[in-house]
């Protein structure tokens, strides 16, 4: 008896460990490199403008093993246009398939032989360019140059190891712009450029873990400081399969936070597609003895009052009907929430037979909603179809809708035999809908263009000596330095975690405050328009050298930081340094007698009726106070003094501290 | 058998395999210092290194293992790829007309090689029936494979017999034919096959790609079929090219075999007609003929086949600064002809007058052609032109270089008489030399250019 599934909320980890579910993942990720992967164009440069656009198709290849793909055969059926928008800034004729390739970017092998030893595989000597082929148009050649660097790594999680199956290097391919009918169209822009791929096994044990593991692989990406983030920079493909079910590949999820629900869904889409299976079964039904028939019924639908297929036959199309022989009721069953069976056979339809305007097909199980009663009798009789067998109509040319008849077939006896292999598009509603045959290792190619590239171990020990300590190991350090949450996630991905490092373990600064500096504070200024790149390490951990030895307050830290970034960014021209900075803001901390002076002053010229309260009249006074003190005194010290001054109340003033 | 267990392999490479009892074809688990990996070992290529050995892991990828870190390979299996075309028969209807497609080398219709790791070619109609089944709805088709060179390689011996075979195929009575060739210098063949077969009833069809038939983004199907469409029902019995025409896959173009040049290392739209137009447009739906000065195909089986050929020929690419002592060696090898590709209107520097005064004089034919390949040479404009005729130097009017280089060979095959060499060489036989150029014969478009961009910025849907 298969599985019926429990809301999303529900399912525990008994639930899916009973169902066998399995589940991996394939991260996409582009690197922070000068020029693309083979050619020397730009990295990183997108625009939707576009100065030519050339039309390709693909025609599938044999393997090098001899055989077709199965992808392959797909997309074949299909007979797409291929148009490609060409922009002059960001495509040459590499990416188009004019020009042979160039040797792979240099920085870009670095940067994933960096990560292969984050990922403790097992290192190649060797690297050969392999041609993985995408009859999509997704890529121009119809392949995508790849390479992998090393397999059967780990990393960490829960106690257990996550296998990592394999690091590959790869082109980025085009991104798609519209795919109407038997016309595709992609912009060129972010094809070519670089991508390293880090393929877990499926070790992942319920929806969550999923997600948990690929903010894991985010992290330690990021942590290299050689991966571009921001939108479109990377892309999880998410495996699922469940017992009796077959491996399926979710494609392309932007974020990671929608994997959990795409999981559950794929899931529960499995153990339905295996409920129909044992249904089908049950009425005697394999995909052997499956029993099919399609026709042209364009002229017994001719008075449809169903407008979809009204305005189809108004254009001149044809109506085609195929029955499926004992599948009454099946194609209403729910596969995933709101999704019913009968989707599957739309989608295929929309994908191989180009059938693209939806919708694009209806079917018996749906009889009120569609044609009435009589049309379907009709049909039903001219058909010699019986009421246990269920009707599916498709619309659109001659060629295109015996293609979707013979679509509508191929999938009911997938149905008879289970779960296809598919590789399927994330929607936005948490569901998943068919984007393609998945392919097996059939489409891989050696590719002859380029010659195997040897990896010299110096190079590798090179790169070994400045990797980055592992980013879970960072985190627990900055945890048990006492950092929030929040913070050890912000600093162990910044840029500036060796110059914390140095803070904290050279200085003796208080970790907090370092962390809040090197990574908040450093943000702020890049929003308030300043450019934090201007800072070298050297000149902060000038800076903080200056607090250390008394002769800044900490509030002067953040000050005179910014004072020299305001300087560098607003006058280009002006050489200023952080001692001239330290030295003209007169940085020498107050001591008391002179801080009480100040607070004297400033309560003697305090105008009384402007405040109500003691709590504003002191916030006043803090304002004027540490503007006035900036960098020279503490900001609690002066609170105190304040509260004092007025009148007690010191415990006001505390707010102003750790304000850094 | 011991080579084929380790082909490809070398030295070290070769020494590991040995050691651990295993070949090519073995399914492995490899032993090394950078940990486990599983696979199936493959040949490796004669040209790479002999410090790797080659996996193919069970995710399609290959990847190298160093020799000198493998400690053990463990054999679990054996699996021999077999490389197939999916081989059917071709059909044969009688309706349809029958087309020879001649095999030369080249990369129409190939596949994968292990040990160079390169393109090699697969021509039977069954295997090209599999693989481009589009060629059965135009003819019957029957290939031969004269021979198997890549382009570059080719030569008087190839020329030969490729005029021979196809006086045997027109006395059949083929009704075209299309021949496969290495797009380098498929300009030579042409224009060569063009002066040793003349007046043939039926369309000689050179076709080739510039992308490998082996990657979905070939031009070599659609380039065939097109080819196979112009030979099986064209109207155009000379020697042409057919090749892709604009950036896209849209239609080929056929070009005049003596009046066509490859002008672009990789771009597949290669082939240019030079200093006129091309004679059609094709795609699978029709040919559109640009001109209409063409020869008719022909229902009699009559064909002149004159395959005189001499080698001791040279084009000579002049350059400024060039010294006499050049063409003095070249003279005294013992060649007969030069052709100059001389700058502008057909120019070369006084220092080499003295050479050239020498190279008549021991009775070599040198005849000028211009390196700006697009028109006229012209030397009666400047004075220097008028001095190097007088030397005894023949303008060839607008002859490519490439085309006066083959058409003097075949010249030279035939007769050594001053006069008569100068009347073959300047007897057009096939637009090799024309009396005009017309408006449009020259277009190197400029990007950038608003009306050009414009141009490019959208397909036709
Ligand atoms: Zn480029």
């Amino acid at each position: 008896m298969p599985f019926r599934f429990k809301p999303f909320h529900l399912m525990t980890p008994e639930d899916y460990a009973g169902i066998g579910f399995r589940c991996g993942l394939e991260v996409h990720r582009q690197l922070i490199t000068r020029t693309k992967l083979f050619c020397r164009c730009p990295a990183g440069l997108y625009s939707k403008d576009y100065d030519a656009e050339i039309l390709r198709h693909m025609r599938p290849t044999l393997s090098e093993l001899g055989e077709y793909d199965g992808t392959a055969l797909m997309e074949k059926k299909t007979r797409k246009n291929i148009y490609y928008r060409v922009h002059h800034g960001t495509v040459c004729t590499y990416e188009f398939d004019d020009t042979p390739p160039f040797f792979m970017a240099d920085d870009a092998l670095d940067a994933a032989i960096e990560l292969a030893l984050l990922l403790r595989l097992n290192l190649v000597s060797e690297l050969h360019i392999a041609r993985k082929q995408y009859l999509d148009g997704s890529i121009p050649t119809g392949f995508q140059r790849t390479t992998i660097l090393g397999v059967n790594g780990w990393i960490p999680y829960k106690g257990r190891k996550i296998g990592i199956r394999q690091l590959g290097l790869e082109e980025d391919a085009c991104r798609e712009v519209s795919d109407i009918g038997h016309d595709r169209v992609y912009l060129t822009d972010r094809l070519g450029m670089p991508l390293v791929e880090p393929v877990t096994e499926p070790d992942m044990r319920t929806p969550q873990e999923a997600a948990d593991v690929a903010q894991i692989i985010r992290k330690l990406c990021r942590s290299t400081g050689k991966v571009r983030t921001g939108i479109g920079t990377v892309r999880q493909d998410v495996n699922v399969s469940v017992k009796g079910g077959t491996r399926v590949e979710i494609k392309g999820v932007p974020q990671i936070w929608r994997i959990p629900r795409l999981v559950y869904s794929e899931a529960r889409r499995q153990c339905a597609l295996l409920y129909i299976r044992d249904e089908l079964r049950r009425r005697g039904i394999t995909p052997d003895s499956l029993k099919h028939r399609a026709d042209e019924v364009t002229r017994i639908v001719a008075k449809t009052r169903y407008q979809p297929l009204r305005a189809a036959i108004g254009q001149g199309l044809r109506v085609k009907c195929v029955v499926l022989k004992g599948f009454a009721g099946l194609l209403n069953e729910e596969t995933q929430e709101h999704t019913a069976f009968a989707k599957e056979f739309s989608d295929r339809v929309r994908v191989i037979a180009c059938l693209t305007h939806l919708p694009n097909m209806v079917h018996s199980d749906t009889a009120s909603e569609s044609l009435y009663g009589r049309d379907w009798q009709k049909l039903g009789r001219r058909m010699s179809a019986g009421p246990n067998d269920a009707l599916i109509l498709v619309w659109g040319n001659e060629v295109d809708t015996e293609t979707a008849c013979q679509e509508v077939v191929i999938r009911a006896r997938e149905a008879a035999t289970g779960v296809p292999s598919d590789t399927r598009q994330a929607l936005k509603d948490g569901t998943n809908g068919f984007e393609r045959v998945l392919p097996g290792a059939d489409r891989m190619y050696p590719d002859t263009d380029l010659p195997p590239l040897a990896i010299p171990q110096d190079r590798v020990e090179r790169i070994r000596k400045r990797l980055p300590e592992f980013v879970w190991d960072r985190e627990a350090r900055y945890r048990a330095m006492g950092l929030s949450d929040e913070m050890v996630e912000t600093l162990s991905l910044s840029p500036r975690v060796k110059l914390f490092s140095r803070l904290v373990d050279e200085l003796g600064t208080d970790p907090t405050f370092a962390a809040v500096v090197t990574c908040q504070r450093m943000k702020a200024f890049r929003r308030s328009g300043l450019n934090p790149e201007l800072l070298g390490d050297d000149e902060v951990v000038e800076v903080f050298k200056a607090y250390a030895h008394g002769r800044l307050a900490r509030e002067g830290v953040v000050k005179v930081l910014r004072r020299t970034l305001e300087t560098r960014t607003r006058q280009p021209d002006r050489e200023v340094m952080v001692a001239d900075v330290l030295q003209a803001l007169n940085a020498k901390p107050l001591s008391d007698e002179e801080m009480a002076a100040h607070v004297k002053a400033a309560v003697d010229r305090l105008d009384d009726d402007r405040f109500s309260t003691l709590a504003q009249r002191h916030r006043h006074l803090m304002g004027v106070l540490m503007n006035d003190l900036a960098g020279r005194a503490d900001g609690g010290r002066v609170a105190q003094m304040v509260a004092e001054t007025l009148g007690g109340h010191g415990d006001c003033g505390a707010s102003v501290e750790g304000r850094a | 058998m011991s080579d084929k267990r380790f082909q490809g392999y070398r030295g070290a490479g070769k020494a590991v395999l040995e050691r651990c009892g295993v070949g090519v074809w073995s399914e492995v688990d490899v032993e090394s210092s950078s940990g486990r990996f599983t696979g199936l070992i493959l040949p490796r290529s004669e040209t790479s290194d002999d410090k790797h050995v080659v996996l193919k892991l069970e995710n399609g990828y290959n990847v190298g293992i160093a020799a000198d870190s493998i400690s053990n390979i463990t054999e679990h299996g054996r699996r021999e790829a077999h490389y197939k075309i999916p081989e059917k028969e071709f059909p044969s209807d009688p309706a349809k007309p029958h087309v020879t497609l001649f095999g030369t080398g080249g990369t129409i219709a190939s596949r994968l090689d292990y040990r160079t790791g390169a393109v090699i070619p697969a021509f039977s109609p069954g295997e090209l029936y599999g693989s481009v089944p589009e060629l059965a709805d135009l003819c019957n088709l029957r290939t031969e494979k004269l021979y198997g060179v890549f382009s570059e390689n080719m030569g008087p011996q190839q020329y030969i017999r490729l005029a021979e075979s196809i006086g045997e195929e027109i006395a059949k009575g083929v009704d075209g034919i299309v021949i496969g060739h290495g797009t380098d210098t498929m300009h030579h063949t042409s224009a060569i096959l063009t002066f040793m077969v003349q007046d043939s009833p039926i369309p000689i069809v050179m076709v080739g790609s510039q992308r490998s038939s082996d990657r979905p983004s070939s031009d070599a199907a659609i380039n065939l079929i097109n080819a196979v469409k112009t030979a099986a029902e064209g109207d155009i019995a000379e020697v042409v090219v057919c090749m892709f025409g604009p950036t896209s896959d849209q239609y080929c173009l056929l070009h005049r075999g003596t009046r066509v040049r490859k002008m672009h290392s990789s771009y597949r739209s290669t082939f240019r007609t030079i200093g006129d137009i091309p004679l059609a447009m094709v795609d699978q739906e029709k040919i559109t003929h640009l001109r209409d000065d063409y020869k008719r195909r022909r229902s009699d089986r009559s064909v002149k086949i004159n395959t005189a050929f001499d080698e001791m020929v040279t084009i000579l690419y002049y350059y400024p600064g060039m010294r006499p002592d050049v063409l003095d060696a070249i003279v005294d090898k013992g060649y007969r002809g030069v052709v100059i590709a001389g700058t502008g209107l057909g120019h070369v520097n006084k220092l080499v007058y003295p050479a050239l005064k020498r190279a008549v004089e021991k009775g070599v034919h040198i005849y000028m052609t211009v390196q700006t390949l697009w028109g006229y040479v012209q030397m009666y404009v400047y004075e220097t032109g008028r001095e190097i005729m007088e030397l005894g130097v023949v303008p060839a009017s607008n002859m490519l270089p490439e085309v006066a280089y083959m058409k003097l060979c075949w010249a030279l095959g035939q007769t050594d008489d001053r006069d008569e060499v100068r009347r073959i060489m300047l007897t057009p036989i096939a637009d090799e030399t024309t009396e005009r150029e017309p408006y449009n014969g020259y277009l190197i478009y400029q990007g950038a250019i608003p009306e050009v961009q414009e141009f490019l910025r959208t397909i036709k849907r």
